[in-house]
């Protein structure tokens, strides 16, 4: 299928892109690397009169170090983002999971910031900022603002940016001395979008969990963090048992779909097991 | 209507497009490049892989404008001007590593991308680097093995045997 | 001894002459164009004043259409014209059904355009007709049709109750035949019930055949052009010739005014075997504006509307003695029609009604099959076509037989298999396998597999509880293939036979045409073909052209399915090559100045029996032909010959596969460890295409048992309605295959061939399902249905969990009822797009 006929507009700055998305009106759709809106385009499931494409904005791209966290530009590639040595050093965890979205082609054109504007549940990125506890930097006719990674998430496909805001950049901190992370990925084909997956990050200390953040890939409407394991696994020797009981709780406070790929209930016995396995990982790295 | 001006396989063409247009219809209807081909509208078979300034894309996820000043790449433009095959369409050849042909377009580019990055892929890097690109024809398995031997064959490791190697490789 | 073939001797020659190319893994003549994109599938073409059309498809599974209002879709810019289903309501006819199954089948018709009522998702309704792609499409929104929403018919066993809502208002039932085979009366054994009540042990089982989507990788494109009364039709189509004969007689144009090509078509595997609504309705419009039309389809359009393959409920009772000999078998098949009997529809259960009992000597044997008709999807043929449901299910059985008798599932199927010394062998479904080696195919596999340190292996995970665990499972497998017999296709009420045709040309300088009747779509046919006419005729492979797939250069042709190219087309090739050399001989006699009885032929090469070095070469003769200076009195100025030839029996390839599997009991994801077949196909022209014919076979049949399922939602709606959510495997899905072989050469061929285009497919998958039900048998589960997803195994250890301590493994009592699934996954919702 061919999309829809729309009216295409490619700024070269932010300013630009703002006034641009205000002026578009509601109808309009902001193009990222296009990896999901192509194909929904493609199926005529939406009808944009304007696409604003930020692919020509060079300060959107591009990841640097700003004191004790990094900021990547919402259209830094996945595959940029893979190989980038800021991240591979200070969030390891983004770089493990942007490996496991899409294939090699996705990657080369998908974003970072697209993820997290579309905000599918089952994407992997959103779970990571959320686990990570980012900072989402967006500008608007108003200005600019900062969300946090737990306030921009509302619901499936549904963000707190307000119209005409875009998002321009994403900061995580550096992941401190002592820490490592895992992301955990279940699906049923390697093309195919988590089931459920789970992002951890732990800081050892003395042979026990000191501290943790573990983010959950399609157990609700938007990624969740959870916090109910979060708080068991405090002092939690590292071992199958001890985790493995702090992980029991890894449903608490979730609304998992029921789909094609899995009724609630296995995705809440999945979360489970895979909690205790993310947990294990990053604690053995 | 939107001016794009893309260098295909070597030569420059410029165009006025409408701007739903897809990369994959521009090579495809206006260019005549039918090399390159359409296998589904969800961007998961890979059949419309083509290479976007060195890089493999999807052309079905791409619109025509976004590839405007860009350098692309298509299966017609793989081999050298004499004819010679490209090591990869060589290796897929020697490896019996097609059957319909459908997805071949797609998947060699898709192999030229994983070789640049990475000349000696183990079986599980091949396997993982083309999850992109479906085959329902071969399994994969000639697949893979035509990948390993074109990543030897461009670094220069290649033994002398792999191109008549065939009767060995299958009986293996 | 185990009686294997050397694999090198499969190149040797009967009658000791020399065979350069037979045995050979050429690589092929195909590829050349294939791998730098100068193709010609059939949306690559463009004509003069072609217009491009695009179809509008019910949204709903079942209602009545009460209007359509058109006038604004006409409106649209670059629109042309509009058709629906009233616009051709007098000419369209009906999408044929070759196969009337008996004689009271039901057959409620199929318009190409829904006229007063559409009964699946998917369906054409209208039509747009424009001067570009985007403009016909743009325009399918401004269609405005009022639907009078009517039940979904989706579950078999629902369909056919009592007062159940009907698909078709002109029919009294959903059940379009029963369809009955039984040993007792066919008199190829003994009667079912007397065995089935002699019975020392009875076991029941109900097994799924889940839906599948065909998935080639060319989505379907029809190109036509109209010529004179006549018109061209360009098609992805597996089946140009049947193609043409239906088209004439369904749209009311003579035969010899339609020709159909089959350019460059990527992929069938039985779901291009068909006479299409889309390709009607093509015709139907290009005939109407007198202008040259393209429709291609998207993907999401196909896996809605091109037919679907499978689809199932298996009732199986076998009956053994308590030494493990089986006795009885009996089958009862509900099939899925899905809303219209296309062209093989209701003949794809019946191909599998001879193959249940497989290699098992059965005393008695009884098929039964009701076509039931859904709102869903036709279905028709997909690889393997009726043998891999009868394979799936008869192997698994074997597995539950051992398990209820506490045997080794490789020791039972030992006990009650052909042996090699009894072939050839009528089966009680009265078949006759020529040939067979299961020992020597079996005892191969079990060594490259390593099965007695996997079972070891499998023993101490098990004994540790490790939480993945490994089951071992078997399929030893048989097929019939080479469709087919006339005669026994006559007996089966199918409307065509099953002969294969082809010519040979022998051109001025010595080059050689061959001209075949089956049309190839990656199976390799030019390359393999080349290599028999090399050897038949002496001449060199790369002097030869294969020409197939166009009704004009290449008119007579039964096509590609059911493994038959080789079999009956290959066989029609040789047997065109016999025809040619005779009439060379002949000619040669003259120039040699000798009897004709008196020349050899080889390597090319007519000599003197007894002076070898007074010869022509064909090519000689080719030429002395052409300029026909010097022809004997009352001979033809031509060599060039063609044969029709029909096969006497269908042939049975076999094999052994195994599979070695791991569980991962805490998350339910199956991977398969390692995967062996040795497949007995018989001699082997090129091993290098026959290795890829068995590596796609196994890709499939294996994403049969693990990852494929065509799903509707309660509303009839499919929801998996694209590559997102039918999940074909990729490269990361799948392992790498350890493949072999054994050869039993047929005897009912001169080749000795026997089709491999579905092996793979058929055998696979029960390997792969005995496999996971093997690791899992500890958990008191016993059957896991297909595809077995991660859910659906970790449901079923739950209830495994559940309902049985692991003493008292072996859940089913004997002879008790069947435990048909622990199938949780069925909502539905929609999936990311």
């Amino acid at each position: 299928m061919i999309p829809a006929s729309f009216d295409y507009v490619r700024p070269s700055s932010i300013a630009e892109a703002v006034q641009a998305v205000g002026s578009a009106g509601e109808d309009a759709k902001v193009l990222a690397g296009g990896q999901s809106l192509l194909p929904v385009l493609r199926l005529r499931m939406s009808y944009p009169d304007t696409l604003i494409d930020l692919g020509g904005i060079a300060e959107l791209r591009g990841v640097r170090e700003d004191a004790d966290a990094i900021v990547i530009g919402s259209m830094t590639t996945h595959d940029e983002v893979t190989r980038h040595p800021l991240i591979k050093q200070y969030a390891p965890l983004l770089a493990q999971a942007t490996e496991t979205v899409g294939d090699r082609q996705v990657r080369h054109l998908g974003t970072f910031g697209g993820s997290l504007s579309h905000a599918d549940p089952a994407g992997d990125l959103p779970t990571v900022a959320l686990t990570l506890d980012a900072q989402l930097h967006v500008e608007g006719p108003n200005g600019s603002r900062v969300i946090a990674a737990k306030d921009f998430f509302l619901d499936y496909l549904t963000t707190a940016l307000e119209p005409g805001e875009i998002l321009t950049a994403i900061r995580i901190p550096k992941l401190g001395e002592g820490w490592s992370s895992h992301y955990e990925k279940f699906n049923r084909v390697a093309q195919a979008w988590s089931i459920v997956s789970v992002a951890a990050v732990v800081r050892r200390d003395n042979g026990a969990i000191a501290e943790s953040k573990i983010g959950l890939t399609n157990m609700g409407s938007t990624p969740l963090r959870a916090s109910a394991v979060e708080g068991a696994l405090v002092g939690a020797v590292v071992s199958p048992e001890a985790i493995g009981e702090a992980s029991s709780h890894a449903a608490e406070g979730t609304n998992a779909p029921s789909d094609l790929s899995g009724r609630a209930d296995y995705r809440n016995h999945l979360a489970k097991v895979l909690t205790k396995r993310a947990v294990l990982a990053a604690a053995h790295r | 209507m939107t001016q794009v001006s893309v260098t295909v396989d070597g030569v420059v063409y410029t165009d006025e497009v409408e701007a739903r247009t897809l990369l994959v219809h521009y090579l495809r209807e206006r260019l005549g490049k039918v090399g390159t081909v359409v296998g589904c509208d969800t961007s998961n078979c890979g059949s419309c892989t083509v290479l976007l300034g060195g890089m493999s894309v999807k052309s079905c996820s791409v619109l025509a404008v976004q590839a405007n000043g860009s350098e692309v790449t298509t299966i017609e433009g793989l081999a050298a001007a004499d004819g010679t095959l490209h090591p990869v369409q060589q290796a897929f050849y020697d490896s019996h590593a097609l059957q319909c042909g459908f997805c071949t377009p797609g998947m060699v580019m898709a192999s030229c991308d994983l070789l640049a990055e990475n000349p000696n892929p183990s079986e599980q890097e091949v396997r993982e680097g083309i999850e992109g690109n479906l085959c329902r024809c071969t399994g994969y398995q000639n697949i893979v093995k035509a990948i390993q031997a074109a990543g030897r064959a461009m670094s220069g490791t290649a033994t002398s045997s792999t191109a008549t190697s065939n009767t060995e490789a299958v009986r293996a | 001894m185990t009686a294997v073939d050397d694999r090198a001797t499969a190149a040797s020659s009967a009658d000791g002459g020399p065979r350069m190319e037979v045995g050979n893994a050429r690589r092929r003549k195909e590829d050349a164009h294939l791998l730098t994109g100068r193709t010609t599938w059939t949306d690559n073409m463009t004509l003069p004043g072609m217009l491009h059309l695009a179809i509008l498809r019910s949204p709903m599974a079942h209602a009545k259409i009460t209007r359509i209002d058109a006038s604004e879709a006409k409106s649209r810019p670059g629109v042309i014209a509009v058709f629906t289903g009233q616009d051709f309501a007098e000419t369209q006819g009906d999408i044929p059904c070759a196969w009337p199954v008996t004689a009271d089948m039901v057959n409620p018709g199929h318009p190409s355009l829904a006229v007063t009522q559409v009964n699946h998702v998917g369906e054409a309704v209208a039509v747009i007709v424009a001067r570009d792609k985007a403009a016909a499409q743009d325009a399918l929104e401004a269609v405005d049709i009022d639907y009078e929403q009517l039940p979904a018919v989706l579950d078999m066993e629902a369909a056919l109750a009592e007062g159940a809502d009907l698909v078709h208002p002109n029919t009294t039932s959903n059940k379009s035949y029963t369809w009955v085979f039984e040993s007792g009366a066919a008199g190829t054994g003994q009667p079912i019930d007397d065995v089935l009540n002699a019975a020392e042990v009875t076991l029941k089982r109900r097994f799924i055949q889940q839906r599948l989507i065909p998935a080639f990788m060319e989505p379907r494109s029809t190109v036509v052009q109209p010529v004179g009364e006549g018109f061209t039709m360009w098609s992805s189509t597996q089946v140009p010739h049947i193609l043409r004969t239906m088209l004439a007689l369904t749209v009311g144009v003579p035969e010899h005014k339609v020709r159909v090509i089959a350019p460059d078509v990527g992929g069938g595997f039985g779901g291009k075997l068909q006479v299409t609504p889309e390709e009607v309705i093509c015709a139907l419009v290009a005939r109407k504006l007198g202008k040259s039309v393209k429709y291609t389809e998207s993907r999401s359009e196909s896996v809605m509307s091109a037919h679907h393959g499978r689809d199932q409920i298996q009732d199986i009772t076998i009956t053994a003695r308590r030494d493990g000999t089986v006795t009885g078998l009996d089958v009862h098949l509900l099939a899925n029609m899905g809303a219209y009997l296309r062209l093989v529809s209701p003949g794809i259960p019946v191909l599998g009604a001879f193959m249940f009992n497989s290699i098992y000597k059965f005393d008695a044997y009884r098929f039964t099959c009701d076509g039931v008709f859904t709102t869903k999807t036709p279905t028709d043929a997909y690889r393997g076509a009726g043998r891999p449901e009868a394979t799936f299910a008869i192997e698994r059985i074997m597995d539950e037989l051992a398990a209820e008798l506490d045997m080794d599932p490789m020791e039972l199927r030992r006990k009650n298999w052909i042996r090699h010394e009894e072939f050839p062998f009528t089966t009680v479904s009265g078949m006759t396998y020529d040939s067979g080696n299961y020992e020597a195919a079996t005892d191969k596999a079990l060594s490259l597999l390593g099965w007695d340190e996997l079972i070891a292996e499998q023993a101490r995970r098990r004994a540790s509880k490790d939480p993945v665990q490994l089951g071992l499972g078997i399929s030893t497998f048989t097929e019939m293939c080479g469709l087919a017999p006339s005669r026994v296709l006559g007996a089966l009420s199918y409307v065509a036979g099953g002969w294969e045709n082809a010519a040979i040309r022998v051109l001025a300088t010595g080059k050689v045409e061959v001209i075949t009747g089956v049309s190839g779509h990656g199976q390799g046919h030019e390359t393999a073909w080349s290599q028999i006419v090399a050897d038949q005729l002496g001449v060199p492979f790369e002097d030869i052209e294969v020409i197939h797939g166009d009704t004009q250069s290449a008119p007579k042709g039964m096509d590609t399915y059911g493994s038959r190219s080789l079999v009956v087309g290959g066989i029609a090739v040789v047997k065109a090559a016999e025809k040619v050399v005779e009439k060379a001989r002949a000619i040669a006699a003259h120039m040699l100045e000798a009897n004709p009885d008196d020349l050899d032929f080889a390597g090319g090469n007519f000599s003197v029996k007894g002076s070898p070095g007074n010869s022509k070469s064909i090519q000689d003769v080719a030429f002395a032909t052409f300029t026909a200076h010097d022809l004997p009195d009352g001979i033809e100025p031509s060599i060039d010959s063609d044969a029709t030839f029909d096969p006497a029996n269908f042939s049975f390839p076999h094999g052994t596969h195994l599979c070695a599997i791991e569980v991962d009991t805490e998350t339910g994801r199956a991977t398969i460890r390692k995967y062996v077949c040795v497949d007995d196909i018989g001699e082997v022209i090129n091993p290098l295409i026959v290795e890829g014919q068995v590596h796609g076979g196994l890709a499939q049949g294996i994403a049969q048992a693990l990852y494929e399922e065509a799903v509707y939602d309660a509303e009839g709606n499919l929801t998996t309605g694209s590559f997102v959510d039918y999940l074909v495997p990729s490269a990361a899905d799948l392992p790498s295959f350890i493949t072999d072989r054994t050869v039993s050469a047929s005897t009912t061929n001169p080749l000795g061939v026997k089709g491999v285009g579905e092996a793979g497919t058929i055998a696979s998958t029960p390997a792969v399902v005995n496999a996971v039900v093997n690791a899992l048998r500890p958990y008191g589960v016993n059957d896991i249905q297909m595809p077995c997803t991660p859910e659906r195994i970790w449901r079923a250890l739950s209830e495994g969990a559940e309902k049985s301590s692991p003493a008292a493994a072996g859940t089913v009592a004997h002879g008790g009822a069947s435990t048909s699934s622990s199938d949780g996954s069925d909502a539905a919702e929609g999936g990311r797009l």
